[in-house]
């Protein structure tokens, strides 16, 4: 890819349930390859703009290009095709079928019979799951089932990985696991992670872009976004504006 | 080893049935198990399309119908059976893209499908039965309304419309169309296409987020259903050589629902037992006055489908394996609420060690 | 012009009949998200409760409105308690237990009943315009519709279990927080759906007579509706009810009564695709 042109572009993206503007002019850029952490307070539209960016939702105004591709108008699987894989906030896997079946799925996508055995060997030892191969997914713990959707997601080498929440309800030594194998993926894609752990956030960032009621906020390094006070009033301000209702 | 018993089991019970029951069994019976043979294509049709392929068709009797009714004008009009049959399996395959194409391609969601099904076969029930009269006629065949078609001519020797068989013939090609379907699904649904179309019923977003275009494989699973059933429609027409708007019936929807859940949802065993075990019960509960058949069918399906959502072959499955863990190399299914999760544990095509 | 009044006449009690037939069924739907289909056999059996208890002699027109009203409540409270209950959430199990209820119902009225048609003599006479004649029976059809929209609504919108039902539809998990126990809210609702299927049943009775698979030609007319209408219960049964008895009635005068039978199936299956949430999914949204 030729310098100055990013993996994902918006342009004043935006999208309104009823009166509701869950995404406000958005203009967001990914290079290729980056690691991008999305933070921002509930409600703030980051799992709205990531189901935007796969083609869930259609959006009500601006413009989305990945790999120089407008996709407006296209269907989620035609997304994914472009190579935009997506970790829901809520996992969504193959609960009835193994964990070998399930990235199985994913890998025979792309590639032969062969390829894929391959690719599933790789996956299951990326994720260190070989020992749960054989286990029906639904029977999984939630941080299994998550480490699963990751490599279901990374299975089809996407250009683009889309990660909701993936540290969410792990253990502490999930969360380490899981920054590790975050990093592991990021030497093959790019990556858009949304989390409200700061502590994992910092395992992982280099530049955070801030949410905040369907725009961007601040958009800068791990440090001195952390350090913001606009950063620090939008999540403290929320909860005062709960407390005082 | 373990794999090949259902296909060795499927050969074995296709050939004693080919063989040794003509000879031993009268002609009225033959007759009745022919029927039974016949309806287990048609259950098989709706077991593939809903036990694995998740779309809840509350009128693939539609199809049956049309199956039965393109076979009977074409008979007719050709003189030849040959061509005839072709067409009955084309024409509701052909209808069930089109009506595919238009609900799934909507995004319609299950139950509004179920509606939108349960309709279209009370449509063709409905038009069907009002073409009594002799200018409702498609060729030299008269529709016939709620009469019915009667005099079909039956399947003859390919190329020789006059050599047409006899009815230990016919059952013994019945049981080997049966025979083929059931070991065609497997085949299909062993390969990538039925594995993409079973993850499709487990969670169709994840697989269009994978890249899947669920709409086309919903599209091209309902069209098989659509041509199986078409084809036991053709058979029916022949069994009796008659065909009337019945086979569109809302009633006949209803039955093959009840067998795929009296005998196995999710497996393909299971459509073949509940069709014969029902028909069987059916059949058996009109010979005594006291039972009312509508009401042994519906109290069976409401406590099955209280008691015992999954059928009876999983049923038997599980408690197969609790006692022989090493004859199959089945998992033990573990306990869910979930009711629609069975799954047949078909080995996974090139994963087996 | 007399012919034209005939005609709006016609059509106005098919969409009155179709209110009937459909709003019980909207009721459990909208409030309950539980496709009953049984529920034609509900009508089916209110209709015969009014013709027995008009047999036993009491007055025709108590025995429409309360008899059989009541007995299918009963029934319905019954089914309520032994097989929907168990099924909260499935929607799919249900359609099918509710199925396999319809086959069972059939068959029971069948055994007790038999197989032919009973009928109920029409108890108005009829009125001319111009030179035609229509029965006023149709009229007392379009009352009993009116009536029962307009009950509904207060009912809904003025008593306190109407606010309890509104609640429980929008939000069950809230609503039980706030001490409302939803199974309870559901077992009333189901029993009323029930109950407003009995009456329609027995209000239709001398119309067509009764058999006991007359079910089956209410179940779908209604079921379509109800889905076509959306999820407001009145508003969408009156949009759906509009449109589709009026297709069906010019249909049936354009050509013959199956042609307008097919006519409003189409148009339904054609609505239910480009309208996926129903008509009150798009327009009229958030009315009751």
């Amino acid at each position: 890819m030729s310098a100055g042109t990013s993996l994902v572009e918006t342009n004043g993206l935006g999208i309104s349930f009823g009166g509701v503007h869950a995404v406000n002019g958005v203009d967001f850029k990914l290079a290729d390859g980056e690691l991008r952490c999305l933070i921002g307070p509930n409600g703030a539209g980051k799992s709205t703009f990531f189901k935007l960016l796969t083609g869930q939702y259609r959006p009500t105004r601006g413009s989305i290009t990945i790999r120089g591709h407008a996709i407006d108008g296209m269907e989620s699987y035609e997304i994914a095709r472009l190579g935009v894989g997506i970790k829901t906030q809520v996992p969504s896997v193959f609960n009835g079928l193994t964990v070998e079946e399930n990235i199985w799925l994913s890998a025979r996508r792309i590639g032969t019979r062969t390829e894929a055995k391959d690719v599933v060997a790789h996956i299951l030892d990326m994720t260190r799951l070989q020992s749960l191969a054989r286990s029906t997914v639904g029977t999984l713990s939630h941080g299994q089932r998550q480490w699963v959707e990751l490599g279901l997601v990374i299975a089809t080498r996407p250009a683009l990985v889309l990660l909701d929440e993936p540290a969410a309800g792990m253990s502490d030594g999930e969360v380490e696991r899981t920054a590790e194998l975050i990093k592991d993926i990021n030497r093959q894609c790019a990556l858009i992670v949304v989390e409200h752990d700061m502590a994992f956030i910092r395992m992982i960032a280099k530049t955070v872009t801030v949410f905040n009621r369907g725009s961007v906020l601040v958009e800068d390094t791990v440090g001195r976004v952390l350090a913001d006070e606009r950063v620090r009033d939008v999540y403290l301000g929320k909860e005062l504006e709960v407390r005082q209702a | 080893m373990s794999k090949h018993i259902p296909l060795v089991a499927t050969l074995v019970l296709g050939l004693a049935a080919i063989f040794v029951l003509p000879a031993f069994v009268e002609a009225f019976t033959l007759m009745e198990l022919m029927v039974y043979v016949i309806m287990s294509i048609l259950a098989l049709s709706l077991g593939f399309v809903w036990g694995y392929g998740g779309i809840l068709c509350f009128g693939q009797s539609a199809f049956f119908g049309l199956g039965a009714y393109t076979y009977a004008i074409a008979a007719i009009n050709f003189g030849e059976s040959t061509a005839a049959v072709g067409l009955a399996i084309a024409v509701p395959a052909l209808f069930a893209l089109a009506l595919g194409y238009f609900t799934f391609f909507g995004r319609i969601s299950d139950v509004y499908f179920g509606v939108i099904t349960l309709t279209v076969t009370l449509i063709l029930f409905n038009l069907v039965n009002s073409t009594a009269g002799e200018q409702y006629r498609i060729g030299s065949a008269p529709l016939g309304g709620f009469n019915g078609i009667p005099s079909i001519p039956t399947l003859n020797i390919p190329g020789m419309p006059d050599r047409v068989l006899d009815p230990q013939s016919l059952f013994i090609v019945c049981v080997i169309l049966l025979m083929l379907v059931y070991l065609g699904l497997r085949w299909l649904l062993s390969s990538h296409f039925g594995r993409v179309v079973v993850a499709i019923r487990e969670n169709e977003k994840r697989a269009d987020l994978l890249g899947y275009d669920s709409r086309k494989y919903k599209l091209v699973t309902f069209a098989i259903g659509g041509g199986i059933a078409g084809l036991a429609g053709c058979l029916f027409a022949n069994w009796g050589a008659f065909t009337s708007p019945t086979v569109f019936s809302l009633a006949q929807s209803a039955q093959v629902i009840i067998w795929i859940i009296v005998g196995g949802y999710g497996t393909l065993l299971g459509p073949v037992v509940g069709c014969f075990l029902v028909q069987w019960l059916t059949s058996y509960a009109g010979t005594l006055s006291a039972i009312n058949p509508s009401l042994l069918l519906g109290a069976v399906l409401i406590a099955f489908v209280l008691l015992l959502p999954r059928g009876l072959v999983p049923l038997l499955q599980t408690a197969f394996v609790r006692w022989y863990p090493r004859l199959l190399s089945i998992k033990r299914q573990p306990d869910k609420a979930e009711a629609r999760d069975a799954l047949d544990r078909i080995p996974l095509a090139g994963t087996e060690p | 012009m007399d012919y034209a009044a005939v005609i709006g006449i016609e059509v106005l009690n098919a969409i009155a009949t179709l209110l009937l037939t459909s709003i019980g069924l909207a009721i459990v739907f909208g409030m309950m998200r539980v496709i009953n289909l049984a529920h034609g056999e509900f009508i089916m059996i209110g209709g015969y409760a009014a013709i027995t208890a008009t047999s036993a002699g009491i007055n025709i027109w108590i025995s429409m409105l309360i008899v059989a009203p009541l007995v299918v409540g009963a029934v319905g409270a019954v089914v309520e308690r032994c097989v929907i209950r168990h099924l909260y959430g499935r929607m799919v199990d249900t359609m099918l237990a509710t199925w396999g209820l319809s086959l069972l119902l059939v068959g029971a009225v069948t055994l007790i009943f038999g197989n032919t048609t009973v009928g109920l003599s029409s108890p108005l006479g009829s009125f001319a315009i111009g030179g035609y004649q229509v029965s006023s029976y149709t009229a007392f059809i379009g009352a009993v519709a009116i009536g029962v929209t307009v009950g509904l609504y207060a009912l809904l919108k003025g008593t306190r279990f109407g606010l309890i039902a509104r609640g429980v539809m929008q939000n069950p998990q809230m609503a039980a927080a706030l001490g409302v126990s939803p199974p309870r809210i559901y077992s009333v609702t189901f029993t009323l759906g029930a109950a407003l299927a009995g009456l329609a049943g027995g209000v239709l009775a001398p119309i067509t007579g009764v058999v006991p698979t007359i079910g089956v030609a209410y179940v779908a007319k209604s079921f379509i509706t109800v889905i076509g209408g959306g999820a407001s219960v009145l508003a969408g049964t009156l949009s759906a009810s509009g449109l589709f008895g009026t297709v069906n009635q010019l249909a049936s005068f354009a050509t013959t009564p199956v042609i307008g039978e097919v006519a409003l199936l189409m148009v339904a299956v054609v609505l239910v695709r480009l309208l996926p949430q129903g008509i009150t999914g798009r327009f009229f949204r958030g009315r009751l």
